[in-house]
C-alpha cells in the first residue's frame, strides 16, 4: 500500500531558493514558532510519483463502470469543465456589482427559465449546495407557508423515500410520520389516508422512489394531499428518469428539488460541490430564498429585499460552476432529446433487470425506471449482497449500492445511467452471472473477496467497534 | 435468560418478557441476524417514558441503523449498560445478556396486541 507522504518524508527538498533570505516579519517575536513545522520533505520526483501512484489507485467513472444505485454516476462531458473554467466566470468575486457580472447572472436567469419549462414549476432558487440542502430549503418554505397554522407539525414520508427526507423534516422541527409501502413498493393509499390530516404540513415523495419505481397513483396522492391542506414535495434527485417526459407540476407537485450534479451531468462524489436547486409553484414564489436573479428587460440584478422570503440558505449565489455546467448540458439538447435521455436511462436499467433474471431477481418483478433493486436468490441464503459487491471490484466494476432501500432484503441497487453502452452493460451482467456461478460452486471465493484490489477484505465490524484513526 | 417461548413479540421484531408489572425488552433472534454485526446501541434514559410502537432506541450495525420500537408502553427503570461497551451481546444472546431495557408497564392491556412466539415465527 502507498505510504502517507509524511511517512515517506526524507528531508529532501523539491525547491531550493538559492541565496534567498527569510524576510523580516511585522509579527511580534512572541508569536513566532520556535521550531519548524513538521512538513513532509521530499524531492519533486518523489512527490510526483507519490501522487501519480495514488491517482492510479482511483476507482472512478473515468476508469470503470460505476452502477452505484441512487447516485446517478453518469458521464460528465469534459467540455463543461472547460466552459466553467473560463476566466470571465472564475475571475469575478461574488460581491462584484451586478453591472460587471451580467453574463453570469444571465446564465442563472436563463437556466431558471429552462427548469420552469422542464418541471412546470414557476420559480426557482439555485442557491442550495446539495440535494439534501434543497430539501431543507423546501421544508423551510413549507414551514413559512403554514406559518399561520401552528397545528401543521407533521411531515409524512413513505419508506421508499431517500433517507435524507425524514432527516430534513426532523431538522426543520417537524414530526416525521413514516408510512409503509404496499406489496408493489408504492405508496399505500389507505396508509396515506390514515395519517393525512389537519396536522400534515407536507408529504415528501421521492419520485421515482428508491425502489426505482414510478408512483402510478401520483395524481390520486396529490389530490389527497391538497384536499388535506398540505403541500406535496417531490424529491427530484431521480429526475433523469422523467426529464422531457413528464412535468412534476402536472402531477400536482408544489415544491421540488433537483440535483444539478446528477440529472444535469455535473460531477459529484467525494462530498461535492453539488447544487440542489428548488422550484415552487407561483403561490410559494415569494418564500424562496433571497438572492434570486431578476431581469427588467435591460439589466439583470440580484433580489436582496423581500420580507416574505425564508432568507438566504447559502452565501452568495450557490455553486456557480455547477450551475454553468448544468446550463451547458441543457442548452445542448431540445426537449425531445431530453426525453430520449430519460428513456435510455430507463431502458438500460431494464436491460440489466431482464438479463439478470435467472441469477439475481429484481425484488419488485416489474418494469423499473432508471434503476433496479435486485436481491440474492432465495435458495442461496449464504450468498450476501456484500459478497457480490466486493467480488465485483475484482471483476473491474464499481460496487452497486447495497442494503438500500431498507425495505429490500440483501438489496443490490443498480443504476447504469443512460451514458453506458450495451457492451458495458453486457460485461456487467456477465460478471454478475460469474459471481452467481462462483457462489454455487464455492462461496469462500466470495467471502474473501476482493482479491485483486490494493486493500482486501476489511474488518468493518472491528473498525466500527474499536475505531483507531490515523493520518 | 428470557426464554423466547415465554416472550411476547411485536411485528417489528422486538420482544417483551413480562413479569408482574414490569417487562424486559429486546430484539428477536431473527432481527439480530438480519441486522448483522451490531456496533452501537443508543439506549433510552432511565426514567424515560416509552410508548408502544414508537421508536425509543437505535441499533446500529455496519449495514444500517435500525429503530427499536417499544413493544409496550411504560417507564424505563433499567437499561443494559453492558451494551455500551459490548453491543455484540445482542448478536450473541438476544434473549439473554443482549436484553436492552426494562420498563414498568403503564398499560397492561397492550400485551394483548403482541404475538406469541409461535405466532411471531409464522410471520417470518
Amino acid at each position: 500500500m502507498e505510504k502517507l507522504i509524511i511517512e515517506k518524508s526524507n528531508g529532501a527538498r523539491a525547491v531550493v531558493f538559492n541565496g534567498a533570505k527569510t524576510p523580516e516579519t511585522f509579527l511580534d517575536k512572541k508569536y513566532l514558532r520556535k521550531n519548524s513545522p513538521k512538513l513532509p520533505e521530499l524531492s519533486e520526483l518523489d512527490i510526483v510519483r507519490h501522487f501519480t501512484n495514488l491517482s492510479r489507485l482511483n476507482f472512478c467513472l473515468d476508469t470503470h463502470f460505476y452502477p452505484l444505485g441512487s447516485c446517478t454516476m453518469k458521464y460528465n462531458p469534459k467540455s463543461y469543465d472547460v466552459l466553467c473554467s473560463l476566466e470571465n466566470f472564475t475571475s469575478i468575486h461574488p460581491l462584484t456589482p451586478a453591472d460587471y457580472t451580467q453574463g453570469t447572472l444571465e446564465i442563472i436567469y436563463n437556466f431558471e427559465k429552462l427548469l420552469k419549462e422542464i418541471t412546470g414549476l414557476n420559480a426557482w432558487t439555485l442557491q442550495p449546495a446539495a440535494g439534501a440542502h434543497g430539501e431543507f430549503t423546501g421544508a423551510l418554505i413549507a414551514r413559512a407557508y403554514h406559518a399561520k397554522d401552528k397545528n401543521r407539525t407533521e411531515i409524512i414520508v413513505p419508506d421508499t423515500a431517500h433517507g435524507t427526507n425524514p432527516a430534513t423534516a426532523a431538522m426543520c422541527g417537524f414530526k416525521v410520520v413514516n408510512i409503509k409501502s404496499n406489496a408493489r413498493g408504492r405508496v399505500d393509499l389507505e396508509e396515506l389516508k390514515k395519517v393525512l390530516g389537519p396536522k400534515t404540513a407536507m408529504v415528501m415523495l421521492t419520485l421515482p422512489n428508491t425502489a426505482g419505481l414510478f408512483e402510478y397513483d401520483i395524481l390520486e396522492i396529490s389530490k389527497l394531499v391538497h384536499a388535506a391542506g398540505a403541500l406535496l414535495y417531490m424529491d427530484g434527485a431521480n429526475l433523469n428518469a422523467l426529464i422531457g417526459l413528464v412535468k412534476p407540476a402536472d402531477m400536482g407537485v408544489d415544491i421540488m428539488h433537483i440535483n444539478l450534479h446528477k440529472t444535469f451531468a455535473a460531477p459529484h462524489g467525494g462530498g461535492g460541490p453539488g447544487a440542489g436547486g428548488v422550484g415552487v409553484r407561483e403561490e410559494l414564489k415569494d418564500l424562496l430564498p433571497l438572492g434570486r436573479v431578476s431581469f427588467d428587460g435591460k439589466k439583470y440584478s440580484l433580489e436582496i429585499k423581500n420580507k416574505k422570503s425564508i432568507g438566504q440558505v447559502k452565501s452568495f449565489w450557490g455553486n456557480v460552476a455547477i450551475i454553468i455546467r448544468a446550463y451547458a448540458y441543457l442548452r445542448q439538447f431540445d426537449g425531445k432529446t431530453l426525453g430520449e435521455i430519460a428513456k435510455n436511462a430507463v431502458l438500460n436499467a431494464n436491460y440489466i433487470r431482464v438479463k439478470l433474471k435467472d441469477y439475481f431477481p429484481a425484488f419488485f418483478d416489474e418494469v423499473c425506471m432508471h434503476e433496479c433493486v435486485f436481491t440474492t436468490p432465495k435458495d442461496m441464503p449464504s450468498l450476501k449482497a456484500l459478497y457480490v459487491a466486493k467480488r465485483l471490484l475484482d471483476l473491474g466494476f464499481h460496487a452497486p449500492t447495497i442494503y438500500f432501500p431498507l425495505i429490500v432484503p440483501q438489496a443490490l441497487m443498480v443504476e447504469p445511467t443512460e451514458t453506458e453502452s450495451k457492451q458495458t452493460l453486457d460485461a456487467f451482467t456477465r460478471a454478475m452471472k460469474q459471481i452467481f456461478e462462483e457462489a454455487k460452486k464455492d462461496i469462500s471465493i466470495l467471502e474473501h473477496a476482493p482479491h485483486k484490489t490494493e486493500i482486501g477484505v476489511i474488518d468493518e465490524v472491528l473498525a466500527a467497534r474499536e475505531p483507531n484513526l490515523k493520518w | 435468560m428470557y426464554n423466547q417461548e415465554k416472550c411476547k413479540f411485536s411485528k417489528t421484531h422486538e420482544w417483551a418478557f413480562v413479569e408482574g408489572d414490569t417487562a424486559v425488552c429486546g430484539i428477536s433472534d431473527h432481527a439480530q441476524h438480519e441486522i448483522s454485526d451490531i456496533v452501537f446501541v443508543e439506549l433510552p434514559k432511565v426514567g424515560a417514558k416509552v410508548e408502544a410502537g414508537k421508536s425509543c432506541a437505535v441499533i446500529e450495525s455496519v449495514k444500517s441503523a435500525a429503530d427499536f420500537y417499544a413493544p409496550l408502553s411504560g417507564e424505563v427503570i433499567q437499561v443494559n449498560e453492558n451494551l455500551n461497551g459490548n453491543p455484540a451481546l445482542i448478536n450473541q444472546a438476544p434473549h439473554g445478556d443482549g436484553w436492552i431495557f426494562k420498563i414498568k408497564i403503564s398499560n397492561a392491556k397492550e400485551e394483548e396486541n403482541l404475538l406469541s412466539f409461535d405466532a411471531y415465527k409464522a410471520t417470518l
